[in-house]
């Protein structure tokens, strides 16, 4: 019915030493909220540690929106170091000494898991925008028939940060009982006016490059690369802060002595968004940056429960531990403590730590000590609470 | 395990084990570490300083950061056994909505504070001529988060006015040592440094939200 096998990833791997991974062919269908259905579909993921014998070790990590499953080790594709190798490792603070952590790539995504850069089995040529429409939830129901295939029916934690936080959350509210205890990180329970306004200037910037064939790029050889590229650039500005931003460019020139009177890179900060832009366009698919980003536009737990977001939450016996970060505008403090709030009224189990930092929202992938604290001390207190070792 | 501060220790006391516990304003957590250790207590705390939270948190404490004047009302009604308020009321803004916030989420609750009837504290008053500075309440007048102080005579017709039962009024002296003691009598509100009172809701209390 399905089988495990190496991920087929879109690009030839540059560092051809780095562990591919998994990939799990489903042959069973995966039903979509859009109401259409992928007959057949594959999830590629990570596993760092080992399961115990009572399978109560499992780390869930779910990724952000231009991330993978590459979490603590070298992604293949690009060479570079896991995305979130300062936490996850062996005496880290998800000690994968203790836990057994699995990182699976979403659907809609283009590292090897079901998405729209992938061949349709029916036509035989790339989905793309022939792909339906997917959802958090969707990625979430997809990563459960991981586990149901893997054999692991209880989640010690579920952790992520941004776009994985979102899948936390729905991971915590869908399927309660499978989750001992959530971490979601710098996230919001629904995507705000503000940050689908960014998403669609980069879903824009994609659809005006010539070369994005209306969606059918791969058939044409060609690639939107400039619109992808935009789109990253205005994107990762919002990852930032203003004080980061400030403190780390201020106005300095970009190799030259004085302003050029031109529109070329003279701003070291045009040159490093340049740079982001780029590097960005070797790694990620067009297409699938518009179904992932309209993924999150999508996501609103309370509207999934009459407008309540308490309701997703009755009766959970979940531990929660949200956090957020100080100069995150793009997750704000208030979006992370609306959902402490809606668990607070339905009495549940839940932590709210706020870290101060002017790094912005990309503070949940760097170097945070407070965070990994956090981390440490909550995951040690759920697994004490189930006997994990 | 650390040694308990003498109050905290007498309000630990009065909970039975394995009680689902809300301790408003934790500080550093060592009453609810304490309780979840050596009672096996169901523990959450609430917390103003954002730094302590996030202490307690990395020692594996269930904690937010949160306002006992703001954030009480989104709780629903009667889900703690216990919810303690210890030695907070005092700098709250409305000691009275969270009084009742108390006795409607908590089926008990168990409040310590300062006694500003203290002999000490009226004598200076009246010898000095000043706001009076103790040990224990050590702030000039204009910056002290202590914005509500009484005296357990105070706290008392506030208990009697929202119409709450006292279990028992714990008076706790100078040598560190409880007593238990009658609330409306006038010798522990002049000798008592500090009260704690168990309460719960009376059948007049004020309507649940």
């Amino acid at each position: 019915m399905a089988e495990t096998a190496n991920p087929r990833f879109l690009r030839t791997p540059v560092a051809p030493g780095g562990d591919p991974g998994q990939a799990y062919d489903f042959a069973l269908p995966l039903r979509l909220d859009c109401g259409r259905a992928l007959a057949q579909f594959t999830v590629a993921y990570m596993t760092y540690g080992t399961l115990n014998a009572a399978k109560s070790n499992a780390v869930l990590v779910c990724h952000a929106l231009s991330l993978d499953q590459f979490a603590a080790s070298i992604n293949p594709l690009t060479g570079k170091l896991g995305w979130w190798d300062v936490l996850i490792g062996p005496g880290k603070a998800i000690d994968t000494d203790r836990f057994f952590v699995i990182c699976p790539n979403v659907i809609g995504g283009c590292m090897g898991s079901t998405g729209p850069a992938e061949i349709d089995p029916a036509t035989g040529e790339p989905y793309g925008l022939t792909f339906p429409l997917v959802t958090i939830d969707d990625m979430v129901r997809a990563q459960a028939m991981l586990l149901d295939a893997l054999g692991i029916d209880e989640i010690l934690c579920v952790i992520g940060g941004s776009m994985g936080g979102m899948q936390v959350l729905e991971w915590a509210s869908s399927y309660p009982h499978r989750v001992v205890s959530a971490i979601p990180i710098a996230t919001a329970a629904r995507h705000s006016a503000q940050n689908i306004a960014f998403h669609e200037v980069g879903r824009q910037a994609i659809i005006a490059d010539p070369d994005w064939m209306g969606g059918a790029y791969q058939r044409h050889g060609t690639r939107p690369a400039k619109g992808l590229a935009v789109a990253r650039m205005a994107a990762h500005i919002t990852y930032l802060s203003e004080a980061a931003l400030q403190r780390k460019f201020g106005r300095a020139l970009q190799n030259r002595e004085a302003i050029s009177f031109g529109f070329g890179p003279d701003f070291q900060i045009e040159s490093y968004l340049h740079h982001q832009g780029t590097s960005f366009v070797d790694r990620f698919d067009a297409n699938s940056y518009l179904y992932i980003t309209r993924a999150m536009d999508y996501f609103d737990l309370a509207a999934d429960h009459d407008g309540s977001l308490a309701e997703a939450f009755r009766g959970t016996r979940t531990r929660f531990c949200i956090i957020a970060f100080t100069s995150d505008w793009l997750f704000p403090t208030a979006e992370n403590k609306r959902i402490a709030h809606a668990l607070n009224a339905v009495a549940a189990n839940v932590s709210f730590v706020e870290i101060e930092t002017d790094r912005g929202h990309d503070a949940f992938l760097l170097d945070e000590p407070e965070m990994f604290a956090t981390v440490r001390g909550f995951l040690n207190s759920a697994a004490a609470s189930r006997g994990v070792k | 395990m650390k040694t308990l501060r003498p109050d905290l220790a007498a309000i630990a006391e009065m909970i039975p084990p394995a009680a689902s516990v809300l301790d408003i304003g934790c500080g550093d957590g060592s009453l609810l570490e304490y309780l979840t250790a050596a009672k096996g207590v169901d523990g959450r705390g609430i917390e103003l300083s954002q730094q302590n939270v996030n202490a307690c948190v990395a020692r594996g404490l269930s904690v937010i950061q949160g306002d006992a004047d703001t954030d009480l009302a989104e709780y629903p009604s009667q889900v703690f056994d216990i919810v303690i308020l210890s030695q907070t009321i005092q700098a709250t803004r409305s000691p009275r909505t969270v009084l009742a916030n108390l006795l409607r989420i908590g089926r008990k609750a168990i409040v310590s504070f300062p006694n500003f009837g203290h002999w000490r504290i009226r004598l200076s008053l009246l010898a000095l001529g000043r706001m009076p500075r103790t040990p224990s309440l050590d702030y000039a007048w204009c910056d002290t988060p202590n914005i509500h102080l009484c005296t357990i005579a105070d706290f008392a017709a506030l208990a009697r006015e929202q119409g709450a039962v006292t279990e028992r009024a714990l008076a706790f002296g100078e040598e560190g040592r409880t007593h238990p003691m009658s609330a409306d009598s006038w010798g522990p509100n002049l000798f008592a440094e500090s009260a704690i009172f168990l309460l719960h809701a009376g059948g007049n209390a004020p309507p649940k939200n």
